[in-house]
């Protein structure tokens, strides 16, 4: 009968991911190339408020846009009539991006000309945040119509992000969406987290968002 | 698709593994799963043996998962307790001052590797 070798390996499955996704931070570092990562769930908004910042910020910074999706390059047109640069990443099925994938969609753009660089992530709340994808910073938007009790539910993405939007608040009289708890329940799981309420459509709150964005491409670059 | 994610990590790690260790064959993987990482381990074989189809090191291979119990420590009063039976709150205390201890993990404990296959075609003699 043949035997059998047990090699012990005793690695957590994401290691190797935290560490490519540590070098791709020090390369951006060096190119001093500003990544955020913005996560939601599908339809909280990302593409509308992405514009948003664009629009506040585009003449202080060079900016760029990663979308990835599942399929298709609606949203990558949709930032492409901001005037900034964008590029469509698929995934492939995949639920998520990887720092690898990252680095690979970050190296086919072309990153060295740029202050800031946004990846707007896969529409899901669970996987993205398992995989550090190499950003700087991650930020997260959580719109009033998903409701006040998701970072119960989601505890992860929360702990991994260092700002929550909340999106859609011109429609707060409409729905049981409680701003104290979703604070509340943010900073159970996040003491640090910063929470800025916005709304992308009206613009409302767009200013204390770029205000922060551009603060930290600053530090970054400093 | 969440499995599927993390098994396409696991197979790249494995195969890293294999380069190290000069590996051409790979027999069975460990897991370790925390209970509340998130992962469903039926999910995880089945997406494992559609996708170690594609890998020449690990064709065939058979995953194996241990489930690690998921313990929550109480700042309050400084018992742990299971988490799954009482989630955030301490059923010591009734303090909301807990953090998770372990249960979150996803490790690759362990890879089985088949002894080569003899050179000839004569049946080894059994030692031992």
């Amino acid at each position: 009968m043949a035997g059998f070798q047990v090699i012990e390996v005793k690695e957590s499955i994401f290691a190797e991911n935290d560490r490519q996704a540590d070098a791709l931070r020090q390369k951006l570092k060096g190119e001093q190339t500003f990544l955020l990562n913005l996560m939601s769930s599908p339809g909280a908004g990302k593409t509308t408020t992405l514009c948003r910042t664009i629009e506040a910020l585009k003449d202080e910074l060079r900016i760029g846009v990663m979308e990835a999706d599942i399929d298709s390059d609606v949203d990558a047109r949709t930032i492409d009539g901001t005037g900034v640069r964008a590029i469509q990443l698929h995934t492939g099925g995949m639920c998520h991006l990887d720092a690898d994938m990252t680095k690979q969609g970050l190296e086919a753009f072309g990153t060295e000309e740029l202050d800031l660089v946004v990846l707007e992530n896969v529409g899901n709340l669970v996987c993205p945040a398992e995989f550090d994808t190499g950003a700087v910073k991650n930020a997260m938007i959580l719109s009033v119509p998903e409701g006040h009790d998701k970072p119960l539910k989601y505890p992860l993405i929360f702990t991994v992000c260092d700002v929550l939007l909340i999106n859609k608040i011109d429609v707060l009289p409409y729905f049981d969406f409680d701003m104290k708890k979703v604070t509340a329940y943010a900073k159970m799981r996040n003491p640090n987290i910063q929470i800025i309420p916005i709304c992308a459509k009206t613009g409302e709150g767009i200013d204390a968002w770029a205000d922060w964005l551009r603060q930290q491409v600053r530090d970054w670059q400093s | 698709m969440h499995e599927l994610g993390i098994v396409f990590h696991v197979i790249k790690s494995v195969e890293e593994v294999g380069r190290q260790n000069c590996l051409s064959r790979v027999s069975a993987v460990t897991l370790e799963i925390g209970e509340v990482s998130g992962v469903v381990p039926s999910y995880l074989t089945d997406c494992w043996d559609w996708a170690v189809k594609k890998s020449d090191l690990l064709r065939g291979a058979e995953l194996r998962t241990d489930l690690l119990p998921a313990v929550t420590h109480c700042d309050g009063c400084g018992q742990d307790y299971p988490t799954v039976a009482h989630g955030k709150t301490c059923p010591h205390c009734g303090s909301g001052d807990t953090w998770l201890l372990t249960g979150s993990e996803l490790n690759i404990k362990e890879i089985e590797v088949p002894d080569p296959e003899p050179e000839n075609s004569e049946i080894p003699q059994q030692i031992g």
